[in-house]
């Protein structure tokens, strides 16, 4: 393994020309073994007030009902369940990163993994939250479980897409949790041997007494393989199931059979986008940029791209089958979303989610930090809005049109929703405290062979084609971590 | 002075590392075991650890969530309550896939992972057995047994010759009981 020179043709994934071992165990666990800075704490009290307002509206539902919130007899699905796909969305991208890649071998994942499944994890627990308020009286929330009860034994309705969607979140947020706390024992075994006191008991409980002998870390190997075989599908199922809550339905507008790839794409692309929010603001706050470089930014952009323009496609597809179909329900739907009282809705999502992410075929933009930063919130803007369009444009003209009507959210919806966000990062800013951001054994892989100083040792001792070494030399330009003066001497 | 229980050979390098378990094994001495902070390819064939067979296991673990979602979802929908839904057949089994996929995938991952943590010991709250605190940071060490291999000096001299940046003597087993 790490007797091997990677090709220079590859960008490193570690930059940095004094990285050791020790370096790389001290650079990721500075957030979590000293105080706070003052940037953490103006975000975290801003999280924190987010989180409350949550605590806040979502105990007003429970209090009241869903009457709280802003829906009517015509559109009785409205900001809930656009919170609920929108957060499930952006959960998809950590197991992706974290389980797809690991797959596919792409060892850039393993700086960006760890954080990607947590924001998952975050994410989740967030759009679980609506999926419980929506049911109106949430203590009996245990009602979609398949129990034995006093009603002689009547079961849930197994061919229900709500009852699969419901096997479906759990499931995925128990292996998701599974696999984020397998791949951390080693790292908290990190912690645990450098802390002292009541620290170390903590993370002694936490660390399962991990110690790192061969036989532990090849099964541990052996698993994550394992994992990340069957969490693939499984994030895949996730969304599919998640459309099927729409797609099974007669609605002109969900009724379609494009919806699963679509909304798996959506998911992945809005995903990428919050990992991209996330850890451009954490790697410049916490010191990480040797770890998190442009060549993961870069890469996360690309995807963004690719998944962007499926969508994009995906948009038109349903327009054209609308009209195709001949069915002038369906065509009514879709005339009524881009032209209707929701236009100004639909066009905010094309914009953001079909026009903003091809400006990342500009290198420029897309080796630009602010750039991709601001992109990645508007392609969060641009998702939240395309489940608003499908779910209240498609119901908001009802079948007589004297029930057709508008949908106005309350401020007990907008503040679920601006809470929920809250909550979010609250947790984020909490694990970055607590727990290692960036899988610190996973990331020690890479030092022998595809960081940039391993490189620039093999350029040093020559043997290699010159045009290659130009190129490579050439592809460090874009990286806002590495010093030119190194290669100017070569 | 022969209270010593492990040598410790610590590296500050992996190949240097594997190059020492070359250097002990040609001398037949026996390696007791090697901790890292990272995974280690190639390691496993040098001290003989087996292939694991958690992969066999997760697919019998897998296959269970199958057989039980299936004849749950059969007695619940088709015998113990059957509900006349749109006409539909009781046992509807194309919409009984997602759940029984779901199912499948929920016990491979609880089995999967349950049967590596019972394999390796891994619970919460178990004292860990650690020989040397580093060894989750940046040293890679071979630790020997010093009562079945008697020569300490040879073992020493094989250890530095490799490379290791230190050699320990540890007159227990675990440091970490304190």
């Amino acid at each position: 393994m790490s007797g091997h020179n990677e090709s220079i043709l590859r960008e490193p994934l570690i930059t940095g020309t004094d990285i050791t071992y020790a370096k790389i165990t001290n650079d990721i666990l500075l957030p979590v073994e000293n105080k706070p800075n003052r940037a953490w704490w103006i975000g975290f009290i801003v999280a924190l007030c987010g989180a409350l307002l949550w605590v806040v509206a979502v105990s007003y539902t429970f209090w009241f009902g869903i009457g709280a919130w802003g829906l009517n007899k015509t559109v009785g699905w409205a900001w809930d369940i656009t919170g609920f796909v929108w957060w499930v969305g952006i959960g998809h991208a950590g197991t992706l990163i974290s389980a797809v890649l690991l797959l596919f071998r792409q060892n850039w994942r393993n700086s960006i993994n760890r954080s990607a499944e947590a924001m998952t994890i975050f994410a989740v627990i967030c759009a679980a939250t609506y999926v419980v308020s929506h049911m109106g009286r949430p203590w009996l929330a245990y009602w979609v479980l398949p129990l034995p009860n006093q009603f002689g034994s009547l079961w849930v309705n197994f061919n229900s897409p709500l009852v699969w969607d419901m096997f479906a979140i759990s499931t995925y947020f128990s292996v998701s949790l599974l696999f984020w706390y397998t791949g951390l024992l080693p790292d908290i075994a990190t912690i645990r041997d450098r802390a002292t006191g009541v620290k170390r008991r903590v993370y002694t409980i936490l660390s399962f007494g991990w110690a790192g002998n061969v036989k532990t870390w090849q099964r541990f190997e052996a698993v994550s393989i394992i994992l990340a075989g069957i969490s693939t599908p499984l994030v895949l199922s996730v969304h599919t199931i998640v459309s099927m809550d729409f797609a099974t339905s007669v609605i002109p507008g969900w009724h379609t059979t494009i919806f699963p790839p679509y909304f798996v794409a959506g998911a992945i692309f809005s995903g990428f986008a919050m990992v991209l929010t996330l850890l451009l603001v954490a790697r410049k706050v916490l010191g990480l940029e040797n770890y998190i470089t442009m060549f993961h930014i870069e890469s996360m952009n690309k995807i963004i791209i690719l998944t962007g323009s499926i969508v994009g496609v995906a948009y038109i597809t349903e327009f054209f089958i609308a009209w195709y179909s001949g069915s002038e329900y369906e065509q009514y739907a879709f005339i009524n979303r881009s032209t209707g009282p929701y236009w100004w809705a639909y066009w905010m999502m094309m914009t953001c989610n079909v026009i903003s992410p091809q400006l990342l075929w500009f290198k420029k933009i897309r080796t630009s930090i602010a750039a991709t930063w601001i992109l990645s919130i508007v392609v969060n803007i641009g998702m939240w809005f395309e489940r608003f369009v499908i779910i209240v444009t498609s119901l908001h003209r009802d079948y007589i049109p004297s029930s057709w009507a508008m949908f106005y959210p309350s401020w007990v919806d907008v503040s679920v929703f601006v809470g929920s966000i809250g909550l979010f990062f609250t947790l984020f800013l909490l694990f970055l405290r607590v727990l290692p951001s960036i899988a610190i054994a996973e990331v020690k892989l890479l030092l022998k062979s595809a960081s940039e100083q391993a490189k620039l040792e093999q350029i040093k001792e020559g043997h290699l084609d010159p045009t290659h070494v130009s190129e490579y030399v050439e592809s460090l330009d874009k990286f806002d971590s590495v010093k030119q003066e190194e290669y100017a001497k070569i | 002075m022969n209270n010593i229980k492990y040598i410790l050979g610590s590296f500050g390098d992996p190949d240097e590392m594997m190059h020492g378990i070359d250097k002990l094994q040609e001398n037949n001495i026996k390696i007791h075991d090697v901790y890292t902070p990272m995974p280690i390819h190639g390691i496993e064939a040098k001290l003989g650890v087996k292939r694991s067979r958690l992969d066999i296991a997760a697919f019998f673990f897998g296959i269970t969530g199958t057989c039980t979602m299936l004849t749950f979802v059969y007695l619940a929908a088709a015998y113990d309550w059957p509900i006349n839904i749109g006409g539909k057949p009781h046992f509807a089994l194309p919409d009984f896939i997602p759940i029984t996929f779901e199912l499948t995938i929920l016990f491979c991952a609880f089995g999967l992972v349950g049967s590596y943590y019972a394999s390796t010991h891994l619970f919460p709250g178990r004292a860990p057995r650690v020989m040397d605190l580093r060894a989750t940071d940046d040293r890679f060490i071979i630790a020997i047994d010093a009562k079945e291999n008697t020569d300490h000096n040879k073992i020493d001299d094989l250890l530095k010759e490799a490379g290791a940046l230190e050699v320990k003597h540890n007159e227990r087993k675990y440091i970490s009981y304190e």
